[in-house]
């Protein structure tokens, strides 16, 4: 490669976990900026560290954890050098030597050498037989051990200890474990949750020595027993120490570098020497160091993202969960669960089934969770965590977990995907069953959903079975799955969160889509079909009446104003109103069916009528024909108001308490031609009989003697979610202002291509209520946003196009010259 | 090769797609926002999606049925699919399109078979 001399160099210290992943998001996003030379003491390519537990306990094998080979390495171009350890920076010169004299030179430099395990010195401890837990060597040294002798002490009873005496047992060792506090895992577990794991381990023939303190190791050459400081003894043929990790900052601090606990670095991963960079377990970020993978994927992303020179994203800490990988056994814990006078426990027990799950609340958000025999939740938790979302609303069932949130009936056993065969459906929109899911995980190494839904395509399309591909993902690769990361970006265009964007777009008053690009550094020139349809949506919410549309960024069904369908024909659902028509306009639906031979005329679940497989080219003539006939378009194709169902009530129901039908047109003659997240969907009751199904809508009012009940988050798709009452009102007025403050909320606070069920359950309901309920000014300046943003918004589309609007997006081009003419000169 | 005029660079909007009806079949006319056009069977590899309704980004289109990415120049999926649908030479000289579909004409078209090695080994 003749060009490498004149690119910049960039030099990685450390081939594990983080310091390769950086690499990898690096080459995803500038392939050819650097010459990238990589050094490793391992002499090993790149392999996963977290699953060193499953190959001691034989269920993986060490080829299998190989993260890249050789030929990777080689493949892009980059030097690997093998068990070669640097052992000088010299940052005036900036250079690095290793070891054997090994010198490269750098313009950039990436520390990430992780951390040593920390052997406690009692004396015995350089006795042969006693390990660590770290690398493929140790491995290699127990399994060894092994095979050759019967007696092994594990001291340390948190995570790596336990996974450690878990797979010495596998391999027919009787395994002690010792453990300075008097019960397991004290970081993780509360005392219930480690006294039951005990249990479960002693039932395996793990034994214990709790509370107890290590004074010696005995034996003259090879170790042959543990002493005790209250003078007990056990046998032990192998010794592993798994007390705990220190962040190996040696060589950052022989040269120079800021270290406390791990070597200093700031939002940017950057060290006191701007040209060096940290990541891993080696650092220590705002006063925290990290000993687990979720949280260095996030800081390699801001730091591929920084030596790519695009200059945005910052790392801002991280959150972490833990699960324990011993087969068999299910424990999470995520966040602070030492309760005081502050918070409340939510606590449920059932020994015999052995499960124990304890929720720790403060201010009605959940600050730690620990779950121990079932923790098919404990992602949810998580996110719930995360996301501070107040659980007040959900309090009752969430112990219960979230198949029992506001859902009737569904979930549970259905979503218990550990126990799913392989055929099982996960993906019905693309027809993709669990088995090819865990096949392509461990085939192609996939950490992530973006990955899944690249290679397999499962959760790529409705994103219904998102939740489900994760618990797939979480059950096939174990504690290694760091689900996902607080900030999920847009797209692969950019590191930005929707919420962030939304945010600069206001703020930065951005209102094209160029200066989008611009001000946040897109990755790509005009985006992709991911992130564009989203900027439209948000830059069109903000400006309402400055923005110009982009016909080019929305889906087909937008552009084109009917559901495209599998043939590549087009369905035309006029609208009407409340659901109610007259002989005059079936006359006139009828007529144009059969005028443009409709092959099929439907009612669909909104109470209209489908004309579908309609040809493109056909489309604005049948628009023009039903205009003339007084119809707009019922947007069923689009992102927004779909349609307003309505019983018929008090005008003639015998049980009708108000006039359900009329305030059903009302509400869509208000809101009608809005642009919303995903679709909207309302429905309005005469009584609490609910015709109309309103507690499935995501706006659902149910009319009783006294008024209103009013009723959000609702969704009748794939996953069923029931509403949640919201408040009652008295008149009709407000049930518009509430409808119409509700919709310009979520219009300004959710995610492009989220529905109310998920958004509500993303923010908490009181949210919503403070807002909407509590706040009347609030309320009514939603309501005028809403009302300011409709006086441009309902403009007829089919009318539009009927009158020639875009009409290149109908008419396929006939070529002019239709001979072919020769020998136009190139 | 015969080069057909298909019409004024100005008639395909930027980052869009105008529809040609081929010997065989429809043809996919595409427009970069810098000015560059590119035409495909107007057929998915996947199901033979529509391409010309897809969003166009960069150089590359993605199916409005199932979101697969379309490379323009190729008409090889990208990512992890694969599969390649027919491309055709097309140019811009002084501001019209033109087109040559003397590769239309011939089996190739209809008979996916028969469609160039290399976009079957995609992948
Ligand atoms: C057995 C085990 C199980 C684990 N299980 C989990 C789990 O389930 N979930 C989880 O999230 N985390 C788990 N972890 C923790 C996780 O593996 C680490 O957090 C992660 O590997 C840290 O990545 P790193 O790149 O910072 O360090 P490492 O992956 O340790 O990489 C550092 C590399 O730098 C090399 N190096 C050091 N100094 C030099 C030098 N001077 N020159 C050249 N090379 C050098 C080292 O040899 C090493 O290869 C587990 C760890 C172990 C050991
Ligand atoms: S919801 Fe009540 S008012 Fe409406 S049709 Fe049913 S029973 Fe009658
Ligand atoms: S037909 Fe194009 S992605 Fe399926």
């Amino acid at each position: 490669m003749d060009t490498a001399n004149e690119k910049p160099r960039l030099v990685l210290i450390g081939n594990g976990m983080a310091g390769m992943r950086t690499v990898e998001e690096l080459l995803k996003l500038k392939p050819d900026m650097y010459h990238i030379t990589v050094f490793g003491a391992e002499p090993w390519g790149n392999y996963n560290r977290i699953m060193l537990s499953p190959v001691l306990a034989s269920e993986k094998t060490v080829d299998e954890i190989m993260l890249n080979d050789d030929a990777w390495y080689a493949e892009r171009g980059i030097t690997l050098h093998k068990g070669r350890r640097i052992e000088r920076i010299d940052r005036v010169n900036r250079r690095v030597i290793a070891e054997d004299g090994t010198e490269a030179p750098y313009d950039r430099l990436l520390l990430a050498t992780g951390s040593d395990p920390v052997m406690i010195p009692v004396p015995g401890h350089e006795l042969e037989g006693v390990v660590a837990f770290r690398d493929i060597h140790d491995v290699d040294a127990m399994l060894a051990a092994s095979r050759a002798h019967q007696h092994a002490v594990v001291i340390g009873g948190g995570l790596l200890g336990l996974e450690a005496a878990n797979g010495l047992m596998r391999q027919g060792m009787e395994v002690t474990v010792v453990h300075l506090m008097d019960h397991l895992m004290e970081r993780q577990l509360d005392a219930e949750a480690a006294g039951m794991l005990r249990g479960s381990l002693e039932e395996r023939g793990m034994r214990f020595r709790m509370a107890h303190q290590t004074e010696t190791i005995l034996g003259e050459d090879r170790v042959t027993g543990v002493r005790f400081t209250d003078g007990s003894e056990v046998e032990a043929d192998l010794v592993v120490m798994a007390v705990g990790i220190r962040p190996n900052t040696a060589l950052a601090e022989s040269a120079g570098l800021h270290c406390e606990r791990g070597v200093v670095v700031n939002d940017t991963m950057q060290t006191y020497d701007p040209s060096i960079y940290a990541v891993g377990e080696c650092v220590q970020h705002r006063g925290a160091t990290y000993g687990l993978v979720a949280p260095l994927w996030e800081q390699a992303k801001v730091c591929a993202n920084h030596l790519a020179e695009y200059g945005i994203g910052r790392y801002e800490g991280s959150m972490t969960s833990t699960k324990l990988k011993v087969t068999g056994i299910d424990l999470f814990s995520a966040g602070d669960f030492t309760g005081d006078e502050t918070t409340e426990d939510l606590v449920f027990k059932d020994a015999a089934r052995g499960v124990y799950k304890r929720l720790v609340l403060k201010d009605n958000r959940i600050q730690g969770a620990v779950l121990y025999g079932d923790t098919l939740d404990g992602s949810w938790y998580f996110q719930l965590m995360r996301d501070a979302t107040p659980v007040a609303d959900i309090r009752e069932n969430l112990l219960f977990g979230q198949a029992h949130i506001g859902d009737s009936g569904h979930g549970d056993e259905a979503s218990r995907v550990a126990a799913m065969p392989d055929e099982a459906e996960i993906c019905g929109c693309n027809g993709v069953c669990k088995g090819e899911i865990v096949q392509a995980i461990s085939e192609h190494k996939l950490f992530t959903l973006e990955d899944v839904r690249a290679h397999t395509k499962a959760s790529n399309s409705c994103g219904s079975c998102t939740g489900l591909v994760e618990s797939v993902l979480a059950t096939t690769l174990g504690g290694d799955y760091s689900d996902a990361p607080a900030k999920k970006p847009v797209c692969a265009c950019t590191d930005h969160s929707h919420d962030e964007v939304r945010a600069a777009i206001s703020r930065d008053g951005l209102k094209t889509m160029d200066a989008v690009f611009e001000a946040l550094d897109w990755k790509t020139p005009n985006g992709c079909h991911v992130c564009r349809p989203a900027l439209n949506y948000y830059l069109l919410a903000a400006w309402p009446k400055d923005y110009q549309d982009d016909a080019q960024s929305r889906f087909i069904n937008e552009r084109a104003h009917g559901n495209i369908q599998k043939d590549g024909t087009y369905s035309v659902v006029p609208r009407i109103w409340g659901g109610v028509t007259t002989p005059a306009e079936l006359r006139a639906i009828a007529e144009v069916a059969e005028r443009y031979q409709v092959p099929t005329v439907k009612f669909t679940g909104g109470q209209r009528i489908d004309l579908l497989g309609v040809k493109k080219v056909d489309l604005p003539a049948m628009w023009r024909d039903l205009g003339d006939a007084g119809f707009v378009s019922g947007h069923a194709y689009g992102k927004a108001l779909r349609t307003v169902k309505t019983c018929v009530g008090s005008e003639w129901c015998r049980f009708g308490t108000q006039d359900s039908t009329g305030l059903g047109i009302q509400l869509e003659r208000m809101t009608w031609g809005s642009w919303t997240p995903h679709k909207f969907k309302m429905a309005v009751s005469g009584c609490p009989r609910n015709c109309a199904e309103a507690t499935i809508k995501d706006l659902g009012v149910v009319c009783v003697d006294s008024g209103y009940e009013l009723h959000v988050g609702g969704n009748g798709g794939v996953k069923v979610r029931a509403t949640d009452f919201l408040c009652k009102v008295e008149t009709e007025a407000e049930v518009l202002e509430y409808a119409g403050a509700f919709m310009q909320f979520y219009r300004e606070d959710a995610r492009y291509l989220e529905r109310t069920a998920p958004w509500i359950e993303r923010v908490g309901l009181t949210r919503v209520k403070e807002r909407l309920v509590d706040d009347a000014d609030y309320r009514a300046a939603l309501y005028a946003r809403f009302l300011e943003s409709q006086e441009v918004a309902q403009v007829d589309p089919w009318a539009e196009r009927a009158a020639g609007h875009a009409a290149h997006e109908f008419i396929p081009i006939t070529p002019v010259d239709a001979a072919p003419r020769q020998g136009v000169s190139a | 090769m015969s080069w057909l005029a298909i019409c004024p660079l100005e008639d395909i909007p930027s980052l869009g797609a105008r529809v040609v009806a081929g010997p065989n079949g429809d043809i996919a006319v595409f427009r970069t926002a810098d000015d560059r056009v590119f035409a495909l069977r107007d057929q998915c590899p996947h199901k033979g999606g529509p391409l010309s309704q897809g969003i166009v980004h960069g150089e590359r289109v993605t199916c409005p049925l199932h979101n697969w990415v379309i490379d323009l120049q190729s008409g090889e999926a990208t990512g992890a699919d694969s599969g390649c649908t027919h491309a055709f030479p097309i140019r811009v000289t002084d501001g019209q399109v033109w087109l040559d579909l003397s590769g239309a004409t011939g089996d190739a078209a209809d008979d996916p078979a028969a469609a160039p090695v290399a976009c079957r080994e995609a992948g």
